[in-house]
């Protein structure tokens, strides 16, 4: 099961029949673990990684530093779950050490992340204080290098 | 006037005499065309790993640019001694019983010149790596070669070891798991073989460069073997299981006296083994374990990959069990191994290497190295079926991609496995 999801982490186009081809097992058991596997949302989706810079995109990210005041019986979560519900918000994390959660937003132009913190975040209940880095340049993705340099570079043959 | 030197006549006609190697012979032809898929390539696809890259960078910041001990660091000597020990259960002391080597190569050059007097006989199983009988050949030695075949799934035997003992025969070569077939050993077999290695007197060289690339069953050191410590050289290096083939890193390991009389040759030939590469192999012993299984799964997937399409292709192929190889059968195609090579390359440029590159004993097969990206592969194995399709002169289309069997029609699977002739 594990190898199946690491496969499928790798690559998302791989077909049942494929990867039971890898691991040596049967392509039914294969479609069968997949298919339960995404009925009870371990497999929560398939996903494309994308180089948007190639496109010329001028999408701007941010990672966002904020400080809450955790509340009686919900602690974080149910700030979080404030947060999280906004579109714009790519992922939340809650972190340990100086600030409790890493937000990343993605917005069209500087100003609409801008926008965004100062009026919807920075201004909701329990949240303290907020710290906004834009990304200047994104180098590795999901364990991708997104400009990797190193080609094959052996010799068409040797022993 | 002067005399014009001949060099052809100044070498010396035991080099003269090795005949050209059969992989290298291919070279040329590959670097004329455009647009191949090498399987011809005998080293991983993957660069090594980041983190022993590093270790080596930061090796070179500090000012590790000087040689090392003949011998080798001693540090990499006792992680090597740790690793074989725990891996083995067999103890070599790392201060006179490990020697480092530049790759497997040079172990292999030094046990033989430090073995062979002239006339002594060598016991080469075949088909195996192209070095062994030049090696064993330009120490003076006679290669005397023990056929192997894939009935056997390519394991050597008792029986064939002892039908080729003679009175000169002094040094038997173990290479399991075997470049070029893929084939591993069991360990029944190696228990017989070792008996008569003990009874006979034979010295055991076993290159064991890819012993961490088994995928079924586990490898048995030849080393661990009752009685077989004290008469086999243990030949093992980093090239394949660290995928540092460029760097020259690998070892020797055996009795101290040997050792020491193989250091006398290194120390006046190599001095010792590149630092770097020292320094690389040490990071990649204390912390490369983890990025080394996850290669190791990736080539086992890409070797199941690999037997599923010859399966849907029709070319016959005995379970690869270690290594990087298939080793299929062509014999259907009509071709030999050398033809095959040729013509696939030419036709749908798909780079082998013909079986008979590794010995007589390979004609017939063609090696197919699976240290390439799946998406390779197959493309690969997609041009390799039309090419058979084209040599059986079957109409039916046969649309494959690797994985998926079911996408065959049964009648036109049946109609291409071996024997139907053209
Ligand atoms: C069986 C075998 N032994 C030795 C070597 C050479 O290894 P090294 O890089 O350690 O010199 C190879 C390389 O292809 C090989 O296949």
């Amino acid at each position: 099961m594990k190898e199946i999801l690491e496969l499928l982490e790798s690559d998302a186009m791989l077909t049942p029949g494929r990867i039971a081809a890898m691991l040596g097992r049967d392509e039914e058991e294969v479609a069968g673990i997949i298919k339960e596997m995404e009925n009870n949302k371990t497999i929560m989706g398939y996903f494309t990684l994308v180089n948007w810079d190639k496109l010329g995109s001028e999408k701007v990210n941010a990672l966002i530093e904020v400080k809450i005041s955790p509340q009686r019986d919900v602690g974080f979560d149910a700030v979080a779950e404030r947060i999280y519900r906004f579109p714009e918000v790519r992922s939340v994390m809650l972190m340990s050490g100086a600030y409790d959660l890493a937000v990343m937003i993605e917005g069209d132009t500087m100003k609409e992340v801008a926008h965004f913190v100062s009026f919807k975040l920075a201004s909701m209940e329990y949240v303290l204080s907020t710290a906004t880095h834009f990304v200047l340049k994104t180098y590795k993705q999901h364990g991708t290098i997104l400009n990797d340099g190193e080609e094959d570079r052996r010799q068409v043959i040797v022993p | 006037m002067t005399l014009k030197t001949n060099w052809a006549d100044m070498v010396n006609p035991t080099v003269r005499d090795i005949p050209p190697s059969g992989i290298r012979r291919f070279f040329d032809l590959v670097t004329e065309v455009k647009g191949v898929i090498s399987l011809g390539v005998g080293e991983p696809d993957f660069v090594t790993p980041w983190h022993i890259r590093e270790a080596c960078l930061y090796s070179l910041e500090k000012g590790y640019t000087m040689y090392t001990s003949n011998h080798g660091m001693l540090e990499l000597r006792e992680e090597i001694a740790r690793d074989i020990h725990n891996t083995y259960k067999v103890n070599y002391n790392p201060r006179n019983e490990i020697l480092i080597t530049t790759g497997v190569s040079e172990g292999l050059d030094l046990a033989m010149r430090t073995l062979l007097c002239r006339g002594d006989e060598v016991l080469i199983p075949e088909p195996s790596y192209v070095s062994y009988a030049p090696c064993a050949t330009l120490a003076g030695g006679k290669p005397v070669y023990l056929k192997t075949s894939v009935e056997n799934g390519f394991q050597l035997t008792a029986d064939l070891v002892e039908k080729a003992i003679t009175p000169r025969t002094k040094v038997l070569l173990l290479s399991y798991p075997n470049n070029p077939t893929g084939a591993t050993i069991d360990r029944k077999h190696l228990l017989e073989i070792a008996e008569i290695a003990v009874a006979r007197n034979l010295i055991v060289v076993s290159d064991e460069i890819y012993d961490k690339l088994t995928y079924v069953g586990e490898h048995t050191c030849v080393s661990s073997l009752p009685g077989m410590r004290e008469r086999t050289i243990l030949l093992n290096g980093f090239s394949k299981a660290y995928a540092m083939t460029g760097w020259r890193a690998g070892y020797a390991a055996g009795n101290s006296d040997f050792i020491s009389a193989m250091t006398k040759i290194h120390q006046y030939t190599m001095l010792c083994a590149p630092i770097t590469a020292q320094i690389a192999a040490l990071e990649a012993l204390r912390n490369g374990r983890s990025e080394m299984r996850k290669m190791i799964a990736q080539f086992n997937r890409r070797r199941r990959l690999v037997m599923d399409a010859l399966r849907e292709i029709g070319l016959p192929c005995f379970e690869p069990r270690g290594a990087f190889y298939a080793f299929p059968e062509i014999s259907s195609a009509g071709l030999t191994s050398d033809e095959f090579a040729k013509q696939l390359l030419k036709e749908e440029k798909v780079l082998v290497v013909p079986g008979n590159a590794f010995g007589e004993q390979g004609e017939g097969f063609v090696r197919c190295a699976y240290a390439a990206s799946e998406a390779d592969l197959n493309e690969a194995f997609r041009r390799i079926g039309s090419f058979i399709k084209r040599r059986l002169g079957r109409r039916k289309v046969l649309t494959f991609t690797i994985g998926k069997p079911e996408q065959i029609p049964e009648q036109t699977r049946e109609g291409l496995v071996v024997g139907s002739s053209q």
